[in-house]
């Protein structure tokens, strides 16, 4: 970036930053392309203390972050270094002024022992010996247990973290920048990492802690910034604030008022779940406990939660492409299917819509045609086609220009390919490709994420026709918007569990904001759930 | 002022077809500049590489006997890539096919029948599927990677070949030259006229058209391409892609393995050490250049067959290593792939005040 186009900037922000800050950005924009990641973004961290960055997935923390450390440069705006204006070239430079960043994902080789992996990030290493010494101290000081000559492949995921925190110890930093750190850790590392951060901001070491689990945030954090769409919503002092408020601002669902739902006809059950267990599949996967839901005909569930709480796992195992040994966990129709995979299920009547449009609920590159025909083999007319295996493309062509039709796929060709439509048609085409089957269960995964507000509107309709033909709709979504404008019942995943459901008409946004905010397990939650039990009189 | 590769919003239909001939034009550039770096005439030495195998009957005979094994393979494998399952082993595959095939000829020297040539082709199937089923099954059990597997069991069926033919298999009244027994009669593949040109393009053809037909009309075709596009939306549409691992390297495997008992029972006639110019490594670079189509294939292994003949031509004429041939090859996959970037990419010139938004 040239000085002429950040003069501007400056100008409008004061020439200077305030020495009280260690670092503090102003104004920052960052465009990529057409869409703007953040939006005059303001940031200021004092030394020493531990500041959270809030934000749903996509509010644009990592972007912001990424621009502190040098990897991405802003498009417009400032940043300032202990008063003084920086420009972060690369991430060199940063570590150079002393921000040290530890990510959500490890950049370790599994065949090294922990100081060869260290020795590598540091540009200056002649003695091994004498590291391993330095990594030794400074690994007890902080209480970071680590085992210098042990291999990476064999440790765990809480030790691997340990030594991405100590190569940036080791730079002595002023700023420590941590992506999620907890997402990964069982709750007793967290709490050693806790001490850890504490101990470090109590010598002066300021923390940007980037997090959506509220109740870690309030417990640790000195202040906190938040973002929504690439705004900065709020800036709070977190101990002041509850899981819920907290939520409330991340979510910006304050903004709707909750109208009152038809009252519910209980009509026969679709989907049942019963105590569904899925182990994860990762390190960074989250596991199912006893899950177990019922979803009745004519009405639509919403399960709300924060991102990464285990809903792409849940979508897994109710589409059937992770069955479960015990057939009984899922039922369709009536049904028993736990062990079924996906194409058994839907010809039990149901249908499914990923979160992800492209990849997994279309091909890229296969026209709208041929997508047509990826979750319906219904495709083939007669007996002669189905014993050859023939695909009718006449057919494929006629089911997808019916589709287009009916949710208004906008394209610029007849048949393009699916990569060249643009989010909002291409998942008005996904899930109508669901709905021309005519579904009785249908399972859908973030409706209307990252779509435009045209698009989302026809898609939450079709959803609310379809409960009201008699279908049973089951609806994942971090929108609390859209929850409490489409759903009648709502339940909430955290951590792998499922809250029961509750009327839409009796569920508040505090109430989901304690669900959610982050009180997993934990005393309040169960209190929470149990009033809220006494105050609806039922739940499911 | 930099050059950028711009995202195109939809394949490019016009690419597509124009890649590999802008492909074949920088590999003959390439090639030109290569001859004259060694000091060879350059348009003279390009003549005879690519020009003069289309001089006379005898010797577009001989191009099409070099391209059918090439055309078996490529086909097979063309499928494979599309289903993004890496067989790089088809000469492995080749190398048993032949040598299963070879066992009726070599144990039951007398039987001649039309039976004959159809054990000899059907135990050549079998024993490509049954090489290649090993790097597939090892993928699907232990995730093995089947490129390094596949690869390494080309050396190991090789090896095997070379024992059988140096020991066990050895013809008694061969001098104790490394080879088996003269294939005869219907041993052989059946010729047309009296050259060298066999029944085994015939198969290939109808390989290549049966194929084309699986991809472009089938269910089968459209798991494949799923799968090999978008993993994750084949497992939501309920597609195996474990099975579809062992189905694609079953298949091309097969195939090589046919190639391998076509090429010994025709222009080889007899087990003996070499059986392959490399033709399962070609293969590769056929089934690439023909983008990954069967149809494409065809023509593609007509393109390499022509570099081995002008290779051969340019060691006689110019009196250039054989190696010239697998240089050329090299170069021209080298440029299927980097034009292939140009079909979903298009160049852009960007000058860098541009780049940098205004506040």
């Amino acid at each position: 970036m040239s000085g002429s186009e950040t003069a501007g900037a400056a100008a409008a922000t004061g020439a200077t930053g305030t020495a009280e800050f260690l670092v503090e950005a102003r104004g920052i924009v960052k465009r990529f392309g057409t869409f703007t990641a953040n939006d005059h973004v303001d940031l200021a961290i004092r030394p020493g203390e531990i500041h959270a960055l809030l934000g749903e997935n996509g509010a644009g923390k990592s972007t912001l972050v990424k621009m502190l450390y040098g990897s991405l440069q802003p498009t417009a705006g400032r940043i300032f270094w202990k008063g003084e204006p920086v420009v972060v070239t690369d991430p060199g430079r940063a570590r150079d002024f002393g921000i040290g960043m530890v990510f959500q994902h490890f950049s370790l080789f599994e065949a090294l022992t922990v100081t060869e992996n260290i020795a590598l990030a540091l540009s200056n290493v002649a003695d091994t010996g004498a590291l391993a010494t330095r990594i030794a101290t400074v690994s007890k000081d902080y209480g970071l247990p680590l085992e210098s000559r042990a291999t990476v492949a064999d440790l765990s995921v809480g030790e691997r973290q340990r030594i991405e925190i100590v190569r940036c110890l080791l730079q002595e930093p002023k700023l420590l920048i941590m992506d999620e750190p907890t997402a990964v850790l069982t709750p007793q590392e967290a709490d050693q990492l806790f001490l850890t951060l504490e101990r470090l901001a109590s010598e002066g070491c300021a923390v940007l802690y980037i997090s959506h689990r509220l109740e870690e945030v309030k417990r640790l954090c000195h202040a906190a910034t938040i973002l929504r769409h690439g705004k900065v919503v709020a800036e709070v002092d977190p101990k002041q604030e509850t899981a819920a408020s907290l939520a409330r601002l991340m979510v910006g669902a304050d903004i709707h008022a909750i109208r009152p739902k038809h009252a519910r006809i209980a009509g026969p059950t679709r989907l049942l779940v019963d105590r569904l267990d899925l182990p994860a599949n990762g390190p960074f996967a989250v596991a199912l406990d006893q899950v177990s839901l019922e979803l009745r005909a004519g009405e639509i569930l919403a399960i709300a939660g924060v991102a990464g709480n285990g809903q792409s796992e849940l979508f897994d195992a109710l589409s059937g492409e992770r069955p479960v040994s015990r057939s009984g966990a899922v039922a369709i129709e009536g049904t028993a299917c736990g062990h079924l995979g996906v194409a058994a299920r839907r010809e039990l009547g149901a249908a499914f819509v990923p979160e992800e449009r492209l990849g997994h609920g279309a091909v890229p590159a296969f026209r709208l045609s041929e997508n047509v025909v990826l979750t319906r083999d219904t495709i083939f007319t007669d007996a002669m086609r189905r014993l050859l295996g023939f695909l009718d493309f006449a057919r494929a062509d006629a089911t997808a220009a019916r589709v287009s039709t009916a949710y208004d796929v906008r394209k610029g060709k007849p048949d393009p390919e699916a990569r060249s439509l643009s989010g909002g048609n291409l998942q008005k085409f996904v899930v109508g490709r669901e709905l021309d089957r005519k579904p009785q269960v249908l399972v859908v995964n973030q409706p209307t994420w990252g779509v435009d507000a045209g698009a989302a509107a026809l898609i939450r309709q079709a959803l609310v026709d379809l409960a009201a033909d008699g279908a049973g709709v089951l609806v994942i979504s971090q929108d609390l918007d859209e929850i409490f404008e489409i759903a009648d019942r709502v339940a909430v995943i955290s951590r792998g569990h499922l809250s029961p459901g509750y009327d839409a008409h009796v569920m508040t946004l505090e109430k989901v904001g304690l669900l959610m905010g982050g009180a997993h397990g934990g005393s309040e939650a169960i209190e929470g759930a149990l009033k809220l039990r006494e105050a609806d009189g039922r739940a499911y | 002022m930099r050059i950028e590769l711009e995202k195109r919003p939809e394949r490019s239909t016009v690419m597509a077809w124009a890649s590999p001939l802008i492909a074949v034009l920088a590999t003959v550039v390439t090639g030109g500049l290569i001859f004259a770096a060694i000091g060879k005439p350059p348009l003279q030495a390009l003549w005879i590489f690519f020009l003069e195998p289309f001089s006379s009957l005898w010797s577009i005979e001989e191009l099409i006997v070099k391209a059918t094994p090439l055309i078996l393979i490529g086909v097979g494998l063309s499928v494979a890539y599309r289903a993004n399952v890496w067989n790089i082993g088809a000469e492995g595959q080749f190398t048993i096919g032949a040598l299963m095939g070879g066992v009726v000829p070599v144990f039951f020297t007398s039987w001649q029948s039309p039976l004959t040539l159809v054990a000899m082709l059907a135990l050549g199937i079998l024993g490509g599927m049954l090489w290649a089923a090993i790097p597939a099954l090892l993928k699907i059990r232990t995730r093995a990677n089947e490129i390094l597997v596949s690869l390494m069991l080309v050396y190991v069926a090789q090896l095997l070949l070379d024992w059988l033919v140096r020991g066990p298999w050895r013809d008694p009244k061969g001098y104790n030259f490394p080879k088996t027994v003269g294939f005869e009669d219907w041993q052989t593949m059946p010729v047309f006229g009296g050259g060298r040109l066999n029944l085994g393009i015939v198969l290939a053809l109808a390989a290549a058209v049966g194929l084309a037909i699986l991809m472009r009309r089938t269910m089968k075709g459209y798991e494949v391409r799923v799968l090999g596009e978008a993993p994750r939306a084949g497992r939501f549409a309920g597609f195996s892609s474990d099975r579809m691992t062992l189905f694609v390297f079953l298949l091309s495997g097969g195939l090589a393995g046919l190639a391998g008992i076509v090429e010994v029972a025709s222009t080889v006639g007899q087990l003996q050490p070499n059986i392959s110019p490399g033709y399962g490594f070609t293969a590769i670079i056929v089934a690439f250049l023909g983008r990954l189509d069967p149809i494409g294939v065809v023509v593609a292994a007509l393109m390499l067959a022509v570099s081995y003949l002008g290779g051969e031509a340019a060691q006689v004429a110019l009196g250039i290593s054989d190696k010239a041939a697998r240089v050329f090859q090299g170069v021209l996959l080298f440029w299927v792939l980097a034009c292939d970037t140009l079909i979903l990419y298009r160049l852009r010139i960007v000058r860098p005040e541009a780049a940098v938004e205004g506040v």
